[in-house]
């Protein structure tokens, strides 16, 4: 492999990760804030699409493609009203209703998304950050959405608020144990509602990125599962909001592999260049797993690692 | 083991016995019936008639003969891949791989027939060998999960959906690469096994044998989590580790143990899909059972023997969603929204369970 | 060549006419004359409107609706596994189906032909060229070589690059697949002998993100007209546009997609065959078991002209579309594939039965399809 030919794979990664990353940064903070509060909502790949149709229809409709963001905002409040109400009462399994909601959230918003495959709707402009440069390739990597900024500057604000403020810190406590919550005078099935409402939210913006974004369209393939890894992304990052954006921005890299190689002739084996981001998270995980490391950090209420 | 409910003490008990199994069918029925209500709002906000829906449901899904067979064959790898999320589900993994494992089964069934079909193999020795193939791959694949969680800590849900999308990329890599039928011209496919070694229907029907394979092991499978030891300390064990480890249990190897009776499950019913319907691996074996089965496993709250009618519904649904196109000019998502609904509506519904006091006579006197 | 070709194809026609003549009950052959009501089924492997393949396929399908004795119902987004068979059963036994259409590749091994073997009384016709005559007379074959399409594509792309690097965003490495990239290829190349096409498969049929991706891509890496092959090229053609490329659409008209950029693109022309269907269905006649075609008979065309198109573009790409509507041939030999393997060795005729089973990249293709 030529000097050439590295540059072009590590710009293209660059791009890639600053690309594909958004909608799995905004799913994993939202799922944070949620599995912080000792909630899992495994159901934001509903959220996501069904936030990505809203999104597109609004702004094909309206022609404000900002105020799709925030409609798919608020189409992932509803999902994830419905369900942090249904998980607040006993015996429901928060896991199931998750999936279960993922099965609605799609069905709706294939049901309703029908009329907005074919018109194209406005989207949203990016930031041309790359002028100083001569290099096209790189000019067009640091073509940056706005939501890119969005996500890290919430991931640092979600990373302080948990830490030094007081909604942060009954968040953590409601997650770590409900008695002493409630010793506290602090009703959990309100902060993990809230929780799993502020979660859907962000999945639905997740959503509105795809089609509004990149790729920038709406069809019933558009997600290919982002919303459901970006989930597992969150185990991944150890429930830190900091932690969120680098996996995010490392899985988007890897998914520029693969196209990227072949960009540069080397094609053989594609399917595993393609598959590198969960190939490439598998090892870390084994590479960084310490027994017992990731449940102590954990939130101490959450079902799946209880 | 200790289990009251096997023994029968008196009358009294009996009725306690016949309230409580009630309770078990009459709640799930009741969301089903307030699922199908709400639909009906939707529906009517549509402007559809509901009861053309249901009568289409009906008709698609159990009216006729060919009906139930069709709703039978869209079950059958549904009651596998459900197994596959409960057994694990039961000792407190909560693995996702089951597609994976589906993929792997379906397409190591089918790469080692190509031999053994050129070399005119007996047939029953070449099912087998299949069989075996397929069991031990699925089973492979989620090991690895369960082997990570018990030895490296690695969250088996996160391992089990990476390692779904890697046996994916595998079967794509070797059905497009080396294992390519020639003449799969268009649809790349391993060499496609002949009729004489496909599976065929069970006599009178056009229901594949995946169906009773299913059953059967639904059975099984019942008395093995319900019925022994082994899935007493298996319930133990996902109720409460920590007691688990400290009263002795092998917890490492239930975890196996379990891990591999779901992979098994969904390679079986990877084998099906290449023995009894596509005679050949493509990539049309990934066809989403592997996840359809959490649902069915969850709304069967993990109970083999629970799992068969849960599955059977889902058929039904499947069965006459194309119906419903065809007759009411709804769009295909209309099913998906419907099931959503009944999942959502279902799931729900269990907070009522020991909750209504008809159920419980002898509890609260 | 052509010549030969029809006649074999007619030969397989008649052959089909007669077996059903002497082979089903008299009655049988009365009722058909005598137009009974036909039921057509339609399944299709995704939504009906994907802005590619499916909807292509639904637009066209509407002229048969217009004919007084048949009735058509459709099924969506069936996928290519057991389901298919069940659609097409139901559709028989519930709705009375005589007449079934599957308009994607893998519903015809085994479903469509076990189907057919099932049930003789019923009609299945399938969108690709895979019928022969080792298989039931009830079921039949019918296609569109877009290839053609993209050939015209690459004489067009060829005089609109300024650098004669063109990309081409694949699905998977198949013969359709790879005959429309060489064609692209071969193409460009009679109007430009330096061009160039980079190809990047993504492996799937739908799966934006990384459609997005390898446009991307082959744009970093210095094309500058793209096109594709994919179910929704809505992405790739979206992508072009705003990368400011130019680009060469597929399967429906996109260029309202790319105002700047767009040049031209290939589409099937499937109402024409539905059209001579709905016809031979109006008279009662059984449909043929094969139909093929390009653009000698009105099956595939080009998208009008884009903006992206320069004037002697649009000149020679109207000379090579009357050239093909004449049969003028698009693989002539010799010719190596990137490898440097000499795969085509004399001219072939455009419908060449072998170039279905095409499964090599030409020289000039920067790519590999392992």
């Amino acid at each position: 492999m030529t000097a050439g030919m590295l540059t072009t794979i590590l710009i293209a990664m660059l791009g890639g990760a600053i690309r594909v990353s958004t909608p799995f940064m905004f799913v994993a903070l939202g799922e944070t804030i949620t599995e912080k509060s000792g909630r899992i909502n495994l159901g934001l790949e509903g959220n996501l699409v069904l936030g990505a149709m809203v999104a597109y229809g609004v702004s094909y409709e309206t022609g404000q493609p900002w105020l799709g963001v925030l409609c798919a905002g608020f189409s992932g409040v509803f999902l994830g009203l419905i369900h942090g109400l249904i998980c607040s009462l006993p015996r429901v399994n928060d896991i199931a209703v998750g999936i279960a909601m993922m099965t609605f959230g799609i069905g709706v918003a294939f049901f309703f998304g029908k009329p907005y495959i074919q018109p194209s709707a406005p989207r949203l402009e990016s930031l041309p950050l790359g002028n100083w440069s001569d290099n096209p390739a790189l000019r067009s990597a640091l073509e940056i959405n706005p939501l890119f900024f969005v996500g890290i500057i919430m991931a640092a604000v979600i990373w302080w608020m948990l830490a030094n403020t007081r909604p942060g810190v009954i968040l953590r406590m409601v997650g770590d144990s409900e008695p002493s919550a409630r010793a506290m005078g602090v009703n959990p099935i309100k902060v993990r509602v809230l929780a799993t409402a502020a979660g859907g939210f962000m999945a639905g913006v997740g959503g509105a990125f795809l089609s509004l974004s990149y790729p920038g369209s709406w069809n019933e393939g558009l997600s290919s599962g982002q919303g459901l890894m970006a989930v597992a992304l969150v185990i991944f990052a150890r429930w830190n909001p900091l932690r969120c954006i680098l996996a995010a921005l490392l899985f988007g890299a890897a998914g520029a592999i693969g196209p990227a190689l072949q960009s540069v002739g080397i094609s053989q084996g594609y399917y595993f260049f393609n598959a590198a981001p969960y190939i490439l998270t598998l090892f870390i995980m084994i590479a960084s797993a310490r027994s017992g490391a990731s449940a102590a950090v954990a939130p101490g209420e959450l079902s799946i690692v209880k | 083991m200790a289990d009251i409910t096997t023994g029968t003490f008196g009358t009294g008990v009996s009725t306690v016995r016949w309230r409580a199994g009630l309770e078990k069918i009459a709640i799930p029925l009741g969301a089903l019936v307030v699922s199908a209500l709400l639909f009906s709002v939707f529906l009517l906000a549509l402007g559809k008639n509901p009861l053309t829906f249901y009568a289409l449901i009906w008709q698609g899904g159990f009216s006729s003969f060919f009906s139930i067979q069709n709703t039978l064959q869209r079950a059958a790898p549904l009651i596998l891949t459900g197994l596959a999320f409960a057994v694990p589900a039961t000792i407190g993994l909560t693995m996702i791989g089951a597609e994976g494992a589906l993929v792997l089964g379906g397409f190591a069934a089918a790469a080692i027939a190509v031999p053994l079909v050129v070399a005119e193999a007996p047939v029953v020795l070449t099912m087998l060998i299949m069989v075996v193939f397929a069991m031990s791959a699925g089973a492979m694949l989620t090991m690895i999960a369960g082997w990570l969680r018990h030895a490296r800590g690695v969250n088996e849900t996160i391992s089990s959906l990476l390692l779904t999308y890697i046996a994916v990329a595998t079967m794509n890599f070797f059905v497009e690469g080396i294992l390519r039928d020639p003449n799969s011209a268009n649809k790349p496919s391993t060499v496609p096994i002949g009729d004489a070694y496909k599976v065929g229907a069970i006599p009178g029907t056009d229901v594949h044998w995946g169906l009773a394979a299913g059953l059967v092991l639904a059975v099984l499978l019942y008395f093995l989590m319900f019925r022994t030891t082994f899935g007493f300390a298996a319930r133990v064990t996902g109720g409460n580790p920590r007691a688990a480890l400290a009263q002795g249990l092998p917890v490492g190897k239930l975890i196996l143990a379990c891990a591999a009776i779901s992979g098994a499950c969904a390679g079986l019913a990877g084998y099906y899909e290449v023995a009894a319907i596509h005679g050949q691996a493509n990539a049309s074996l990934v066809a989403g059972y592997g996840f359809t089965g959490i649902l069915v496993a969850f709304l069967a709250r993990q109970n083999p023997l629970a799992i068969v009618p849960v599955a059977i519904l889902f058929g039904a649904l499947d069965a006459s969603g194309g119906l419903i196109q065809r007759r009411m000019d709804l769009p295909d998502a209309t099913i998906q929204v419907l099931q959503g609904l009944i999942f959502v509506v279902l799931l729900t519904s269990e907070t009522l369970t020991g909750r209504i006091r008809f159920f419980q006579p002898g509890i609260g006197k | 060549m052509l010549e030969t070709r029809f006649s074999r194809r007619s030969i397989l026609k008649s052959g089909a006419a007669g077996f059903a003549v002497a082979t089903l009950p008299l009655g049988f052959a009365t009722r058909a004359v005598a137009q009974t009501p036909v039921i057509l089924g339609v399944v299709y492997v995704g939504p009906r409107d994907d802005f590619g393949w499916n909807q292509a396929q639904a637009v066209a399908i509407e002229v048969l609706k217009t004919v007084p004795n048949v009735t058509v119902i459709e099924e969506e987004n069936v996928p290519e596994t057991d389901a298919v068979t069940q659609s097409m059963e139901s559709m028989i036994n519930l709705d009375g189906a005589n007449l079934i259409l599957g308009t994607s590749f893998g519903y015809f091994d085994p479903f469509m032909i076990d189907l057919a073997k099932k049930y003789p009384d019923v009609q299945f016709r399938h969108a690709a060229p895979l019928w022969n005559d080792t298989m039931p007379m009830n079921l039949g074959g019918y296609f569109a070589y877009l290839n053609q399409a993209h050939f015209v594509n690459g004489v067009a792309a060829g005089l609109s690059s300024p650098t004669g690097k063109l990309g081409f965003v694949a699905a998977k490495p198949i013969p359709t697949v790879l005959s429309n990239i060489n064609s692209f290829l071969l193409g460009a190349r009679s109007v430009n002998p330096a061009a160039t096409v980079q190809v990047i498969f993504t492996g799937e049929w739908s799966m934006p993100v990384r459609e997005a991706e390898a446009a991307n891509a082959l744009v970093d890496a210095g094309c500058d007209v793209l096109t594709c092959h994919v179910d929704g090229p809505k992405v790739v053609i979206e992508t072009a546009e705003s990368r400011g490329v130019k680009c060469c659409g597929h399967n429906a008209d996109q260029g309202p997609l790319a105002p700047n950029g767009f040049i031209t693109g290939a589409e099937y022309k499937w109402v024409t065959i539905y059209q001579m269907f709905a016809d031979m269905l109006a008279k009662g006649e059984i449909l043929p078991n094969v139909v093929v075609g390009g653009y000698h008979n009105d099956m595939v065309q080009n998208s009008p002209y884009g903006a992206g198109a320069t004037p002697e573009a649009i000149a020679a790409a109207d000379a090579a579309m009357a050239a093909l509507k004449e049969g003028k041939p698009i693989y002539v030999g010799p010719l190596n594939d990137n490898q440097g393997n000499l795969v085509i060795e004399g001219t072939m005729d455009n419908y060449d039965p072998v170039l279905d089973g095409m499964n090599y990249l030409l020289e000039g293709v920067i790519g590999s399809i392992t």
